[in-house]
């Protein structure tokens, strides 16, 4: 809501200033967003008339003007179609200068002296009407601008919360700025305007919960060629409102006054009579802003005899519209239901200045003074007739005044601070709210009871009560408390850990944790993610985020290029987070699971004097796997060979514990890199993230006192056969006797076979052998280590080298 | 043989010995005087062709001798020890101002940072923490919230819809609900996370996190609200700042109120930060709505309750003087990094 100092304080004038009624504005819940001048500083501007006006000898556009400006006379030239003997306008004397630059300096023009310049709105700064000079009423010449037209006033502009529609006027801030400072409000008195003629138009109200409350009026006679006057003018620009014509203008000016939307039709537009229905399914209606919507059954409609002719409350008809050559006005003042408003106005995408009031609730019973305001204006700018007011109306669908109850002991309770009765009494009354029981009771304290005032539509429990009192009372007028509670110890689980320690791991690992968009480019993911439906967005913002992630790469990988663009060498990054899919479950029709993903891409440490630069493999990123997957205690890891297609073939795993896979780990296929444009050799890995988050609690287990002996064993076996097979058979083999096994060497050459065969390798594997409780003799760990052999010869076919 | 003999030698062998550079050299002389062939052990045992008025003074000057000797080798030995020490380190000496081996090094988010930080001041006064989901129905994001179908409030909360009814929550509120369902009072929680909204410029991202809290007991007021929200804002900021409630609006609170602190910049004088108002809009919060309290099957009038809500992202952005919300999304390297 925009609106003018100089208008507020002609309502209600408390003894402050500027700052400190913005500063009121604001603290009563009403926040000032913009304070801006309503004009530049215009020094040397005055009010002059014309006294005489001639064609220019030589250019007949332009007219040499005999000017009084209240010290003398003077001569200016001016090409304005507008000027004319007698007319007061605006007159900007040598030397000023305005404010598109235009510095204004006594001087010849065709050969003609002029000593000043007459000014349209535009070139004052004031708006956009640059047709003509200003037209000005009733002022001395001489006297500056400024204060003639009250221009150091300014443009306040103030954020509303949905519950304060009845501050959408000036009539509705008035009442807020006199409650706060206990001052009257100084209310329009606008006795009826004399009826010129019988002409009437009739009404019907088909849905009475929609529109209660019809008052419609007929004006013949109106002269639309005549402007609004340029106060008027004025104010709704200092409202920011355009001027239209005198009946847009008046309308709009007095639902800016008294916060009641108005529409006006050309009344030789309309058929017979006006119908308040809910549009047939089928029915279309073009705008006043030239589209064409097809309405529903839902919509409540103000139709004539041939169909509708505005959508109630929210914009009217093409048809009907009111032009600059109607004669004869229907003026339309109603009450519509704010939800079927909203829902039209939500539906379609329109939102007015009208559907905003209404949606949030205009006073029901502000019609007939509203009719009766925008009556007396429009007669007095356009000239006419105005019929009688016709008034369709069914009192019981009217909204009823909401009467609720205040319990001081609550008030007490709820504010925490005790307001004696007095001043609860003082803040009910200044809010206009309608006492209709005040009581004393042994538990309760004072029990008022009351009705809301028509224009407030956020009363009706106690608690809207205790706001109120609050707010006039005053929020820092309240004393700060802690709250008392009772010490509890809560509970903190021993076999999880929480999203922030596993984060820890993971920066201590030297991973950098990313967040990243929860929405993706679908493109990108079905790449990441082939075969799984993503999750689309009913109403994305942009196509490159219009599906909901299924899994991390899409937003890890964005990160990764946006960086490798910036020139980085290296990359390490994570992220936990939800990810989402549909669900087979009509309960849970999404479901969201935890993911952790990582990608490590670049140099394996930074750029350095001591070590040449090396690009990290999968080792280094399954190190940290490993790593982590300790840290979580997840039973029994392993990495089984996979076959997922986003991986290279040859360089990925699944990541299985205790027989399930909870997550997979590889190198990006050098084709997934290329179709995203990354530099190559991007590694990723994604764990369940509850998987991550256990951590069984640690056991002790006896540290045995014997000594350690080991023996190391260099194998020669077939390319194909794993590491893991090599482990998993001497585990078996050796039982517990084995302590510890380390794979230290893995060595290929051709020379490693007699016969030059290249499809061996050679492992170095060295065994750590402990007794539980005895020292073992070299006798018992020979025979373990022949046990050892023949396993390895046995399964694997195994060389000793 | 007479004491000047011993003298000489002495003083050979003394030269020897100072003139050992290593161990090798020292034990060369050791053997060539106190060695068993050695020319001190051969004048002893030449004490016996000696008259035997002689041989007590002699005896005693060579015996002087090898114990003067002994002592001397011992010395130097020590001597060059040190030497070879003192070289050894010399040659070990390093540049110290060459930069030190690194591993590559990780860290947090600061978003995360900043809602930990606010979990840990919370958890320490008694909270608990509850994430919720990401994806909601439009009950616990709405309805349950006391905002009906149609309700102006909807329009501050430009959300995203998937077809099925279910949405993306726009703010962390409906965790609080979730939280009433199935917990009964006293409760006091706090629900962090990611939320989503259709705006985006300057001062806006579609997805953003917020921190939400909410306490339910008998007799909470609306002085408990300010206190606890008080408290917090000068332990976040570790400074004594000055606060202001506004009335406001939100429809599962009654009454409301926006909290502006004290611009942490400028500390109120105003500067770009604050848009020169001296203040910063921190949270918005309010009494528990009644609605809401029964909508989640608690009683309004044997308990009440209030909810306070506010951006991690901003107060990250406060915090660290951040002065474009865009920067936390796109994980820029060389952005996140400041924050290790």
């Amino acid at each position: 809501m925009k609106f003018s100092e100089a208008w507020l304080r002609e309502w209600v004038d408390p003894d402050i200033d500027r700052q400190a009624l913005l500063d009121q504005l604001t603290m009563a819940g009403l926040e000032v967003e913009i304070v801006e001048p309503v004009a530049p500083p215009l020094p040397n501007v005055v009010v002059a008339r014309i006294e005489a006006c001639d064609r220019h000898p030589d250019a007949g556009h332009l007219s040499i003007c005999q000017v009084a400006d209240g010290a003398g006379g003077r001569q200016v030239v001016c090409g304005a179609p507008n000027a004319r003997p007698g007319l007061l306008t605006a007159l900007a004397l040598p030397g000023s200068e305005l404010p598109g630059g235009v510095c204004v300096e006594a001087a010849q023009i065709r050969g003609t002296a002029s000593a000043g310049m007459l000014c349209s709105a535009a070139e004052l700064g004031l708006g956009e009407d640059a047709a003509g000079i200003v037209e000005l009423d009733g002022e001395t010449c001489g006297t500056a601008l400024t204060q003639a037209l009250q221009l150091d006033d300014v443009s306040i502009e103030i954020k509303l919360t949905p519950n304060r529609g009845d501050c959408l006027s000036l009539r509705g801030l008035a009442r807020e700025i006199g409650v706060l400072n206990s001052l009257p409000v100084r209310h329009q008195q606008t006795p009826p305007p004399a009826t010129g003629s019988r002409a009437a138009f009739p009404v019907t109200l088909a849905d009475p919960a929609g529109c209660p409350r019809y008052l419609g009026r007929v004006i013949e006679g109106v002269d639309l060629s005549v402007p609004a006057p340029l106060w008027m003018r004025e104010r709704l620009r200092r409202c920011g409102l355009r001027s239209i014509n005198a009946v847009v203008d008046v309308t709009n000016y007095v639902m800016l006054e008294l916060g009641q939307p108005m529409h006006a039709f050309d009344l030789t537009a309309l058929s017979k009579r006006i119908t308040v229905r809910r549009a047939g399914s089928g029915e279309t209606l073009k705008m006043l802003d030239g589209r064409s919507i097809s309405l529903g059954a839902q919509d409540l409609v103000i139709a004539d005899e041939a169909g509708p002719v505005a959508i109630a409350g929210v914009m009217g008809g093409e048809r009907s519209g009111v032009q600059a050559t109607t004669a004869d006005v229907f003026l339309e003042c109603a009450w519509f239901d704010p939800l079927t408003v909203a829902e039209t106005a939500r539906r379609f995408g329109l939102h007015t200045d009208a559907s905003h009031r209404y949606e949030r609730g205009v006073d029901h019973q502000l019609q007939p003074k509203a009719m009766d305001r925008a009556t007396a204006l429009l007669l007095q700018i356009t000239g006419g007739r105005a019929g009688p007011v016709e008034e369709a109306l069914v009192a019981e669908c009217l909204p009823s005044a909401a009467v609720v109850s205040l319990r001081q002991r609550r008030l007490h309770q709820l504010a925490g601070v005790a307001m004696d009765a007095a001043q609860v009494d003082a803040v009910l009354a200044r809010l206009d709210f309608q006492l209709r029981d005040r009581c004393e009771t042994e538990g309760d304290g004072v029990v008022w009871t009351i009705a809301a005032p028509s224009h407030r539509f956020d009363i009706s429990i106690e608690a809207d009560l205790v706001e109120e009192v609050c707010r006039i009372h005053g929020y820092d007028n309240i004393p700060d408390q802690t709250p008392k509670a009772a010490l509890r110890p809560r509970p903190k689980p021993m076999e999880q850990s929480g999203e922030r320690q596993l984060k820890g791991q993971l920066a201590a690992l030297g991973f950098q944790e990313a967040i990243t968009y929860s929405f993706v480019d679908p493109a990108r993911q079905a790449l990441l993610d082939p075969g799984t439906e993503a999750l689309a967005l009913a109403n994305p913002m942009s196509a490159d985020r219009s599906v909901m992630r299924t899994n991390l790469l899409p937003g890890l990988v964005e990160s990764l290029r946006f960086n490798q663009n910036r020139q980085q060498r290296r990359a390490q990054l994570f992220e936990l987070g939800l990810c989402f899919k549909a669900s087979a479950a009509p309960a849970e029709p999404i479901d969201q699971t935890l993911l952790l993903g990582g990608l490590m891409w670049g140099e394996r440490f930074p750029e350095s004097w001591h070590d040449k630069p090396e690009a990290a493999d999968f080792f280094d990123l399954k190190g940290a796997v490993e790593r982590l997957l300790e840290w979580a205690g997840a039973p029994a890891p392993k990495f089984a060979p996979s076959s997922d297609p986003v991986l290279h073939p040859g360089q990925q795993a699944a990541i299985v514990s205790d027989g399930e896979t909870i997550g997979r780990i590889g190198r990006l296929h050098p084709r997934v890199e290329r179709q995203l444009e990354l530099s190559s050799g991007v590694l990723i890995f994604e764990i369940d993230g509850q998987s991550a988050l256990r951590h069984p609690l640690r056991r002790f287990s006896e540290i045995p006192n014997t000594p350690r002996t080991r023996r190391d064993l260099a194998l020669l076996v077939d390319e194909s056969v794993s590491a893991e097979q090599v482990r998993e058979t001497l585990s078996k083999a050796l039982g517990n006797a084995l302590r510890e096994l380390t794979l230290f060497d893995v060595y290929r050459s051709k020379n490693l076979d007699s016969n030059g065969e290249s499809n061996k390798k050679s492992l170095a594997v060295g065994l750590t052998f402990q007794g539980a409780s005895s020292t073992l003799t070299d006798q018992e760990i020979g025979v373990w280590m022949n046990c050892a052999i023949k396993a390895l010869e046995r399964d694997l076919g195994a060389q000793l080298r | 043989m007479s004491v000047m003999i011993v003298d000489e030698l002495l003083g050979a062998a003394e030269a020897d010995i100072q003139g050992a550079r290593d161990d090798a050299g020292l034990e060369q002389a050791r053997v060539r005087y106190l060695g068993r062939k050695g020319e001190v052990t051969a004048l002893l045992k030449g004490l016996g062709k000696l008259a035997p008025e002689e041989r007590p003074q002699a005896g005693a000057a060579i015996n002087a001798a090898k114990r003067r000797l002994t002592a001397l080798i011992a010395e130097r030995k020590d001597q060059i020890t040190a030497e070879r020490m003192a070289d050894a380190l010399a040659e070990e000496a390093v540049d110290v101002t060459l930069p030190g081996r690194r591993p590559g090094s990780g860290g947090l988010h600061p978003v995360t940072q900043t809602l930990a930080r606010v979990e840990d001041i919370f958890t320490g006064a008694g909270y608990d923490v509850f994430a919720g989901k990401e994806v909601e129905d439009d009950y616990h994001n709405f309805e349950a919230l006391n905002i009906p179908p149609y309700h102006p409030a909807r329009s501050m909360h430009d959300t995203f819809y998937f077809g099925n009814g279910t949405l993306l929550r726009t703010h962390t509120s409906p965790a609080q609900v979730h939280v009433m369902e199935r917990q009964a009072p006293p409760i006091r929680v706090i629900c962090p996370g990611r939320v989503y909204r259709r705006e985006s410029d300057l001062s806006h991202t579609p997805m953003f996190h917020q921190i939400e809290g909410l306490v339910i007991d008998q007799d909470i007021s609306f002085a408990h609200l300010k206190g606890t929200v008080t408290e917090f804002t000068r332990q976040f900021f570790e400074r004594d700042l000055k606060l202001r409630f506004r009335p406001s609006y939100f429809p599962f609170t009654e009454p409301s109120a926006e909290v502006d602190v004290q611009c942490v910049h400028c500390m109120g004088r105003g500067c770009r930060v604050c848009s020169h108002t001296g203040w910063l809009e921190v949270m918005g919060c309010g009494l528990v709505h009644p609605n809401a309290l029964r909508m989640s099957g608690i009683d309004p009038e044997a308990w009440s309750g209030f909810a306070f809500g506010m951006g991690g992202d901003r107060l990250t952005m406060l915090l660290h003087e951040v002065n474009d919300c865009r920067l936390f999304f796109e994980n820029d390297l060389r952005f996140l990094e400041q924050f290790r």
